[in-house]
């Protein structure tokens, strides 16, 4: 069996596709992959399908070994990484040779890192989907003495690298009105889309909460909402006025009133924004989100399979040629050391 | 899109890109729920195009659709035309529901606060919610969690203002004129009344979610002995037998 070792792995390591739709009539949220972005980016590299599975890894990797040559991407939240002690490209594919250590350490920037193989994981499939959702009781976190199988190989080569979207500090994310955003006043409404909110530590894959100077946020009967269908997304505020965003594994219903929901493509912004990294929301309207959200999905496998390109760099634009390997998606090897002088 | 106790019912509202709510009711409320139930079924039995899945809850219907495949404007369409249908808290519930029969307990450690609240003796109390015959109003907030009812008026007693820390798998627990078996040790601001070996959520079995929403569920009264007994035999149901609601 072809299969990927693990010698040790962060807390936060679990197997993950695009999760288990249609258990919502059961209580069972979607889960899957916190920045369903980087699963497309990995397949895009490996040139094999979105639903792979890949190891999420919150915030810290671990160490790994494959039983076989494999080809694997890294993407997702960066983080420092060495392959047989020599640095490791992030959003790029590398070939790991049987008996190779590859380290991944802490994430540099944002939070949920995705480690992806040839062939995607054959780990079990519960209910549709191998995503691990741990608050369900589904699954369990990848663990040292773990062997993790994979599925057969199909095209995907070392020594490719992507450029990718930019969301791993924050930024503004859209927001469209939603079922429950009438219960707050235009006032109220105003002075959300005005508020600079931090991301609080306190945040896992079923919500981040968000942290802000200034009165909470009151909806109209607070507290006596009927508990309707919640969806990823949605931004709930608890008793005290706190808005929390809801992530996949978020609970399927609720009775905390609703602002509005995070578009799904902005919904990676707020899952790989780290611990203080300042969050903004900007209304749309639902026509304009939902045409983005067609416009952005028409072509956009073959759009990402086109611009995942060679690691070969131009010479010439380089500044400090000697400190990079050309080829190979591995650079001179004292990078981690250097960066943590 | 307004939402006050005054405004028409039923609505039709957006939730996020790829989901509409039908609400027939801000309030619990029988009428809402079984509305929810019937409605549901015939959208399944309709399936408008591009629809995913489709969820009831306590008074509204969940509709998640693919925005690639439909819109919320055409969709609103489609299904306010099957709302227009017929009255819907008139429409008998859905067939294929179960009745289950749980084997259970009554000696939680909340029970006699549960009683006071609702104005009766811990036996008094205990004697009838062993009787009802309760709903499954509505699945959700943890995988399998059934909230279920409507049990009678003096029931509707509020959560605590504090949290239990934990209230193990398998405890009946009563608020709001509602019931609940939890499917998973939890903490909870209900109070425990009970304990069954039920288990609403068993992951991996080839029937993961034995309950469905609009099932009824009666409670069989034994000793501790006994239930204890019957978990041993029946790990996963504890002694719960099901037949179906001619």
């Amino acid at each position: 069996m072809t299969g990927l070792r693990v010698h040790s792995a962060g807390p936060g390591v679990t197997v993950q596709d695009l999760g288990r739709p249609g258990w919502l009539a059961f209580g069972l949220s979607r889960g899957g992959a916190a920045d369903p972005l980087a699963l497309v980016e990995g397949a895009a590299l490996l040139a094999q399908a979105a639903d792979c599975a890949a190891l999420e890894m919150a915030g810290f990797g671990g160490v790994f070994e494959a039983t076989q040559d494999m080809t694997i991407a890294v993407t997702g939240a960066p983080m420092r990484a060495a392959l047989a002690g020599r640095r490791l490209l992030w959003n790029a594919t590398h070939l790991l040779r049987a008996g190779e250590r590859l380290e991944i350490g802490g994430a540099e920037a944002g939070v949920y890192g995705y480690l992806h193989v040839a062939g995607g994981f054959a780990t079990e499939v519960v209910m549709g989907s191998r995503s691990a959702h741990l608050t369900a009781g589904i699954g369990a976190p990848v663990a040292a003495g773990h062997t993790l199988p994979t599925g057969p190989a199909g095209p995907g080569r070392a020594g490719l690298r992507l450029d990718v979207a930019g969301r791993f500090a924050g930024g503004t994310v859209r927001i469209v009105a939603s079922a429950q955003t009438a219960l707050f006043s235009e006032a109220e409404r105003a002075r959300f889309e005005a508020t600079a909110f931090v991301r609080d530590p306190r945040a896992n894959r079923q919500g981040a909460r968000l942290a802000h100077d200034g009165a909470p946020f009151r909806a109209e009967g607070q507290l006596t909402v009927l508990s309707e269908i919640i969806v990823p997304g949605d931004v709930q505020m608890t008793g005290d006025g706190t808005p929390y965003v809801l992530l996949p594994e978020c609970q399927t219903m609720g009775g905390y009133p609703r602002i509005g929901t995070v578009v799904p493509d902005d919904l990676p912004i707020v899952a790989q924004a780290p611990p203080g990294a300042r969050l903004r929301f900007r209304f749309v309207g639902l026509d304009e989100a939902s045409a983005d959200w067609r416009r952005a999905r028409t072509g956009e496998a073959a759009r990402l399979a086109a611009a995942v390109r060679p690691m070969v760099r131009d010479p010439a634009a380089m500044a400090d040629l000697l400190s990079h390997q050309l080829v190979g998606g591995v650079t001179t090897g004292d990078d981690l050391e250097r960066k943590e002088g | 899109m307004t939402m006050t106790a005054t405004a028409a019912h039923p609505q039709i509202v957006p939730m996020g890109l790829a989901g509409l709510l039908v609400r027939f009711s801000g309030r619990l409320d029988d009428g809402a729920n079984r509305a929810a139930l019937a409605f549901r079924a015939a959208l399944e039995e309709a399936r408008p195009e591009g629809v995913e899945e489709t969820v009831s809850s306590l008074g509204s219907v969940f509709l998640r659709f693919d925005p690639g495949a439909t819109g919320h404007a055409l969709l609103s369409e489609r299904v306010a035309a099957l709302l227009r249908a017929r009255d819907w808290s008139a429409t008998p519930l859905p067939a294929g529901r179960r009745l289950w029969t749980v084997p259970a307990v009554f000696d939680g450690p909340d029970l006699a606060a549960a009683a006071s609240l609702a104005g009766l003796s811990p036996a008094a109390a205990a004697e009838e919610l062993a009787a009802a015959r309760v709903r499954v109003l509505s699945i959700g907030f943890a995988p399998g969690l059934p909230y279920m009812g409507p049990l009678p008026g003096h029931w509707d007693i509020p959560r605590q203002t504090a949290l239990t820390p934990v209230a193990p798998a398998g405890a009946i627990v009563v608020a709001v004129r509602q019931l609940i078996i939890f499917p998973t040790a939890t903490p909870t601001g209900w109070r425990q009344a009970g304990r069954t070996g039920f288990r609403a959520f068993r992951p991996g079995a080839a029937e993961p979610f034995p309950l469905k929403a609009g099932d009824e569920l009666r409670f069989r009264l034994v000793t501790g002995r006994e239930l204890d007994a019957l978990i041993a035999a029946d790990p996963a149901g504890g002694g719960a037998v099901a037949e179906a609601i001619a």
